[in-house]
Order: structure tokens, then C-alpha cells, then sequence
């Protein structure tokens, strides 16, 4: 590869390698201030190459490929080369790391403890912990949660949030800076928000923990408690290794939905899943 | 009609959690989570003493439990979810 970075993010130490400079010169800035993986050997590559050699001159088409990949991910055009890149390292973590139980979770610390938030694209999951981020809370991740199979505390893995559609207006009004911008990219318009210092600064420091929420955006607020197996039910989905861990990851999830109090929370607006994440908090 | 007999892997091949009503196994030979509900884990318990029919099975829940209606047919019930879940075979 002609053109590569190399960055750790929380335990993940990657390499983007691509065809093209503009990807990893977006990517080196949007990580600017992360440190390099440890021993200067990346865990997970992610490789950006074109699609046909001579597409890396002639409508310059971006695929994706790595020690992990998916025959079918469809290639991007070269404008979205950020985005490749981020889906790439997002694709190389959910197939490959094995260190740690993997849940399609946000995660927000205070006190010490935890708030982990699963859901589906567009639950707000990822504006919700950019918000709380934003009043007071550390940034852990908005993709991934990392449970440790032994402790089951949680690793930070503060990438870059990565706000879609409304979202992106959601938090510049909460004040917050969000770029660069991707527009017409198959999940919409995607927008970037730095996690603050403190949660760079802080990556390797974990913490157990204490509520998970499964949010939905657009409807009536409403709150329900959720049952432990049917948390584990929804978990075991919304992890991307749960079967490749065998034993450990059964061990880790049944520890943690025996241990952590599970909630649904419907809301219509920013403001009120906000303000209903702080009220929960304070009463679990 | 013969009745069927049942047969289980040990207990020490399955990891077991109590979650609520629901009990999380994870099936150790095939890697396979399953939630169940009772009496599905007492039946495969009662198993650990060897392959039974759903009367059999019936006795051996009995002794340890206060077992209120139920009926030979109803473990035959249960017996055959968990033959199609993977758990059980005929023996």
C-alpha cells in the first residue's frame, strides 16, 4: 500500500493502508493525537485499494478489504474515502478482535461506573453518548462496547462518533463541533465529532458497568424494564463475537445482564432521551 | 407404538445461568445458547441418571419435586422441543 496510517484506539491498534493519499490524510487528521499501536504492531489492518487497477485514476471507486472481510461489502467512491476507511477498521474489529466480548453499544463513564446503550442504526445510541459527552460524561465509544471476558468492565474505544442525517444538527446545536461532513453516502449524510481530550488522555482506563439502556428515537416517551433474558437475547444479537468466544462469551454477557439493570427508553427528541439517560442514572 | 426414550449429554457438558424465569445453557459440544424454560432444565437434569421414557423421567422429577398435574404426555412434550433444539436425542 502506497499510502498508510497507523493509530491505537482504546486495546485496538490498527493500520489503514490505502491506494490513495486523501483517505489516510482525512483519517490522520481526524485522529490526530492518538497514540501509535503498542510496539508499533498493528492488531487489525484495513486496506483501501481500487476496485480495478485502473480505477484508482477513472472515477476512483474505494473497496474494502483487511485480514477480515465480507465478500459482498460494496465499494465507495473515493469522496467517501474516510468513510471506507472507518467502515473498514469498524468490519476488521467486529470479525477479528477476540480479546474482549464485543457489543454494538454506545458507552458514556461517570463516577466511575458505566452507561451502555444498544441499538440499531437511527436508535441514537451514538448522538445520545455524544451528547452526555458533551455535559459531563467521559466518551468511551459510540460503535463498540469491549467487555472483559475475565472482569467484565468496560474498554474504552473512543473512536470518532459518527453522527448521520439529523444527528449532525442535533449536537452542533448542543454546540458541539462536528466534521468533516461525508453527504450522499448509503447511510446518508455522515458527520464526524472528536471525542474530547479527557477521553483520549484516559483510553486505557476501564470501568464496570452500571445501566444499559436500549434507546428508540421518534417515539412517545415511555420506559420499560427489561428482563434479563431478554437482555441476553438482544445482546447475544447485538454482538458481533459472541459465538466465535464460545464458552468466555456466554460466561461474560450471563454476568452482565445478571449484574447490570436493563431498561427500554422510547423518546421523541434529543432533549428528553438526554434527560431521561440523567433521571435513570441517578435512580439505578 | 414403542415410547420413545430419552438420552442427554452429561451435565458437566453444559455451562448453566439462572437468569429470571429463563435459564441461559450453553450446550458445550455444539457451542449452541439456548433459554429455557421450566421444567426444560429439570428434565435434562433428571437425564443424568441415563436414558428414560417421559414416565420414568415423570418419577425422577417427582422425588425431587412437588409435581402438580402433570402428565406423561406434557414431558413428552417437553422432551421432543428439546430434541429439536439439539439438546436431547432419542435414545
Amino acid at each position: 500500500m502506497r499510502h498508510a496510517h497507523a493509530v491505537r484506539v482504546g486495546p485496538v491498534g490498527f493500520r489503514v493502508g490505502a491506494a490513495w493519499r486523501a483517505p489516510v490524510e482525512a483519517l490522520a487528521a481526524l485522529y490526530e493525537g492518538y497514540p501509535e499501536p503498542e510496539g508499533a504492531i498493528p492488531d487489525l489492518t484495513v486496506r483501501l485499494y481500487p476496485e480495478r487497477p485502473w480505477r484508482r485514476w477513472l472515477r476512483p471507486s474505494v473497496a474494502i478489504s483487511g485480514d477480515y472481510w465480507l465478500p459482498d461489502a460494496a465499494p465507495l467512491p473515493l469522496e467517501q474515502g474516510l468513510l471506507a476507511a472507518e467502515m473498514g477498521m469498524n468490519l476488521q474489529v467486529a470479525l477479528g478482535w477476540r480479546r474482549h466480548l464485543l457489543l454494538h453499544c454506545s458507552a458514556v463513564e461517570r463516577g466511575g461506573r458505566v452507561l451502555l446503550m444498544s441499538g440499531a442504526s437511527g436508535s441514537g445510541k451514538s448522538t445520545l453518548a455524544t451528547l452526555l459527552a458533551m455535559n459531563g460524561w467521559r466518551f468511551l465509544g459510540d460503535e463498540f462496547a469491549f467487555v472483559s471476558l475475565e472482569d467484565g468492565r468496560i474498554h474504552p474505544f473512543p473512536r470518532a462518533a459518527s453522527l448521520k442525517n439529523q444527528a449532525i444538527a442535533a449536537v452542533r446545536q448542543a454546540g458541539g463541533t462536528v466534521g468533516p461532513v461525508i453527504e450522499d453516502t448509503p447511510k446518508g449524510r455522515i458527520g464526524y465529532w472528536r471525542p474530547p481530550a479527557d477521553a483520549l488522555a484516559r483510553m486505557a482506563e476501564t470501568a464496570p458497568p452500571a445501566l444499559l439502556l436500549f434507546p428508540r428515537f421518534g417515539f412517545a416517551e415511555a420506559v420499560e424494564p427489561m428482563a434479563p433474558s431478554e437482555a441476553f437475547m438482544r445482546l447475544t444479537q447485538a454482538s458481533t463475537n459472541y459465538v466465535a468466544l464460545g464458552e468466555a462469551g456466554f460466561t461474560a454477557l450471563s454476568r452482565l445482564v445478571r449484574t447490570v439493570p436493563a431498561l427500554t427508553i422510547d423518546y421523541p427528541d434529543s432533549a428528553t432521551g438526554m434527560a431521561l439517560a440523567e433521571r435513570l442514572w441517578s435512580e439505578a | 407404538m414403542t415410547t420413545p426414550v430419552y438420552a442427554a449429554d452429561p451435565p458437566s457438558a453444559r455451562a448453566v445461568v439462572e437468569l429470571d424465569e429463563l435459564v441461559a445453557v450453553l450446550h458445550r459440544p455444539s457451542g449452541a445458547t439456548h433459554l429455557l424454560a421450566s421444567p426444560a432444565p429439570e428434565l435434562l437434569d433428571a437425564l443424568a441418571e441415563g436414558p428414560a421414557d417421559a414416565r420414568t423421567l415423570l418419577e425422577r422429577l417427582s422425588r425431587r419435586y412437588d409435581l402438580i398435574g402433570s402428565e406423561a404426555d406434557a414431558i413428552e412434550a417437553r422432551m421432543e422441543e428439546l430434541v429439536t433444539a439439539g439438546l436431547v436425542w432419542r435414545a
